[in-house]
Parts: structure tokens; sequence; C-alpha cells
């Protein structure tokens, strides 16, 4: 074994962790230089870790990996962003789960190094830190990480037939993996509507800078349409549900109840 | 066979528990088989005396015996009947109670919060610690979920509903442990160390 194997720096955002042994905890990392991987810090989870506050989850963090017989041992950690305005908002939690899960779910540990990805998984952290329109920071990560691992849905040609799609109303297939033209689609089985303007934003998400994608002025019922549609679409291509969705409704809910409460 | 089947079966179940892998697993068992009678006697009565006589709370949802309702905290004449501490397990009771510093009662949620395991409120008992508080002398809510992430996030679910029925609401302080380096903390810690100092003496 070659001592870069044995012991080596990453950069890494925390996408989870879960609870090991005495006082250990696994954590899921995405890092920028060997895509997905666990590992474990020891002690963790005791009072005087030196190491777990660095590496909470959402945290952009610098390790130092050591190969252990099982696992890699995180043996330092230093947080170069723990990204705390997110974390004092419950639906910034939400957004942040979201965007952790569905990384994690569709990637696979030391499976290919995707490295475009790492950018936007750090880049769309820091939006939703910075609290830059959390929606579109989802719907925008949500395109593009899609297209980077290889499930790009086909928002320009109609899946059944081929033919360009034109300005209106169509459908959607998540298991032909794109739209419909409206001639197809109406009889076929497993189909949704999807309006003319979340299409509209598909493809320009799809195809746009984030910058870009910011002028976007999408109505409360569009972003509705696209969340739920981007979720059954992302169910489908996992074969297995999130947990993340759930949490941000909930919390959704609470929110509005607050609001629109007497006090 | 190799190992005969009893042993195995010891084994097997040692090897289930959290931490043991199937060589201490083995070791024991074979510790039992060649101990005295009493060890594993004591052993196996604790064991199926531990799910038949112990039960929940019906107030604070801790670990009690079977044959009462409340627990012995909640219970206990001297307590301060107008705070309650809010707790994620059974065990961070034995460690708050192992400070002698806390008189009040307890609430414990079984688990916090987690977007992404999928953990929801309605796992936890928020809402009868809601329901608890309503019409009830209850002054103080001090939510000490863990400084974690999840913790966090379950202490802010919480907070609005213990509000708006008008009790005060604290989080325990997070700063420095003893013994502690200031060189290894985190930007957090310190920033919380900072802004929650105190006058000396």
């Amino acid at each position: 074994m070659s001592q870069r194997d044995r012991s080596f720096r990453v950069e890494a955002i925390v996408l989870k962790h879960t609870e090991f042994g005495e006082a250990d905890r696994i954590l899921s990392l995405y890092t920028r230089e060997r895509g997905k991987l666990r590992a474990m810090v020891k002690g963790a989870r005791k009072v005087r870790s030196r190491k777990a506050g660095h590496v909470e989850p959402f945290t952009l963090v610098t390790l130092q990996l050591a190969k252990g017989r099982n696992w890699y041992i995180v043996t330092q950690a230093e947080a170069k962003n723990t990204h705390q305005a997110l974390r004092e908002d419950l639906e910034s939690i939400g957004y942040a789960a979201y965007i952790a899960e569905l990384l994690d779910k569709f990637t696979y540990d030391e499976g290919h190094e995707h490295n475009a990805i790492y950018p936007l998984l750090v880049k769309t952290f820091d939006r939703l830190n910075r609290d830059i329109d959390p929606q579109i920071t989802v719907r925008y990560y949500e395109i593009q990480m899609l297209d980077l691992l290889g499930f790009r849905p086909e928002l320009q040609t109609c899946v059944v037939s081929d033919d360009e799609i034109i300005a209106q109303d169509q459908f959607f297939s998540v298991s032909l993996g794109g739209v419909v033209s409206p001639e197809h689609g109406k009889n076929l089985p497993g189909t949704t509507p999807i309006s003319v303007q979340a299409l509209k934003y598909l493809r320009f998400f799809q195809r746009s800078r984030f910058q870009d994608a910011l002028i976007a002025n999408i109505s409360p019922e569009i972003h509705r349409e696209l969340e739920v549609l981007m979720q059954h679409y992302v169910t489908y291509q996992l074969e297995r549900g999130l947990n993340s969705p759930a949490f941000l409704r909930r919390v959704r809910h609470q929110k509005e109840n607050a609001k629109n409460s007497p006090d | 066979m190799l190992i005969p089947e009893p042993v195995q079966k010891l084994i097997d179940g040692f090897s289930r528990l959290p931490g043991v892998g199937p060589k201490t697993a083995s070791r024991l068992t074979f510790y039992l088989l060649r101990g005295s009678e009493d060890l594993a006697d004591d052993l196996s009565e604790a064991l199926s005396s531990l799910k038949e006589n112990t039960g929940f709370c019906e107030q604070c949802f801790n670990i009690t015996t079977a044959d009462r309702k409340l627990c012995e905290i909640c219970t206990h004449p001297e307590r301060d009947q107008e705070i309650i501490c809010v707790v994620e397990e059974p065990l961070d009771v034995i460690a708050l109670e192992r400070t002698g510093g806390f008189h009040g009662l307890y609430h414990v949620l079984d688990g916090v919060l987690s977007p992404i395991e999928g953990v929801s409120p309605d796992d936890l008992k928020i809402k009868e610690l809601i329901d608890r508080i309503k019409g009830s002398e209850i002054k103080e809510i001090i939510l000490a979920t863990n400084p974690s992430m999840e913790g966090d996030a379950t202490a802010m679910f919480i907070r609005p509903q213990l509000e708006s029925e008008g009790v005060q609401v604290t989080r325990l302080a997070r700063g420095l442990p003893v013994g502690g380096d200031l060189e290894y903390a985190d930007q957090n810690t310190l920033l919380r160390a900072l802004a929650g100092r105190q006058n000396m003496g």
C-alpha cells in the first residue's frame, strides 16, 4: 500500500452521520478528491471530542483520513464553513437535508468520481446558507445533479415520438424519463400533466448558469408543481422514497400555522 | 457439529448486541459455561425480568418499574413541579441526575428529529409534552436535547409550540468543555463561548 493510500487529505461536505459503537460516529462524506466515502470519527459523541464540532452534517470541512481495517478513520478535522445560518432555520435544515439525502442516495461509496458535482454541492450549501432563493437553489441543484449523474430528464423532444416539444401544456412520464406530447401522452398510463410554465423553467434551469436561473420569477403554484414533479421523478429513478421531503412539508405546515394564528 | 447447539445459540444471541463481534460473543459464552452456576442464573434471571418488570412512566416517559404508573422522580414530593427538562433518552436523565444540580421534572422524547433518517415529530413524545403542560403549573421548559444538528432542529421545532402555551423556554448553554482546548474548538463553539462569557467570581 502506498503512502498516498494510507493517509490522505480531503475536502468534503458532511452529508450525514450515524452513531456507531460506544461513542463513535460514521460520516457519509462527499469529497472533492474521491467522491463519496464513509469515515469513522472515534469518540465523536464525547463532550471533549476535538473533532465533533467540525464534522456536524452540512459542514464544509478539511479532513485527514487514514485507512483503517474496515473504515477510513478521521485523524484530523477542521471546519472551513459550518453553514451556521442555515442551521438556525428549520426550513433551511429541511432543504439542506434534501440536498444531502439526494446525493447520498444517488451515489455509491467510492464510486466514480464526479468532479463537477463537488463544486455544485459546495455552492448549493453556500447559497442556502446565505438564503439566496432556497426554492430555486434546490430545483437548480436537482436538475444539474441529475444531469451530471446521467439521469437528465428529456425536456426537448417527446420521449414517445421524438417530435420537438412545442410551447403548450404537456405530459411527463417518469418511467420514460421525460416529456410526452399531448397527442401521445393523454392515453399513456403513468403520465402526469406538466404545465408549459413548469416545463419552461425546468428547461431554463437545465441550460442556464445559476446567476441567470435566479431571474426566474416563479409563482407559488408552479413551485409546488415543480417540486411534486421532481420528487416523483427522483423517487422513480432511485426506486425508493426520500425521507427529507416529509420533514420539509411538516416544517412548512408549522410555519403556515404560526403565520395564521392571531398573535 | 463443532459447537453444540445451546452454546451456538448463546453466541448468536450475544453477537446481536451492539458493539459485540463474533469473537467477543464466543468469549463471553465460554466464560459463562466455565463460570459458577450463580453467574449464569443471575444473568438469566435479570434478562428475563428486564422487559417484564420495566415500563415507561406515563407522565415523563422515563423508564421505571412495571408496577408503577409514574416514575420515582415524577412522584417525589420535593421535586420542583414548575420546571421540566426535556431530554432525548433515559440515559440523559441519568447523566443530569448524577450532577445533583437539577431538582425539577423530566420529559423523555424517546429520540430526536432526523430529516434524513426520517424520524418525524410524530415518532417522538412531543404531543405528549404539549398536552402535559396545558393547564399545568409549569413555568419553564429546559430544552436539553444534544447540541447537534438533530438536537437543535428538535429544539427549534418544539419551541414555538411551547411558547404559545405561555411557558418560558430555555436551552442548555454551550461552550468549552472542562479540560478542553481552545485550539481545537470549532468556530461555533468558540463563538457561543464568547457570547456567553460571564463575570468572574
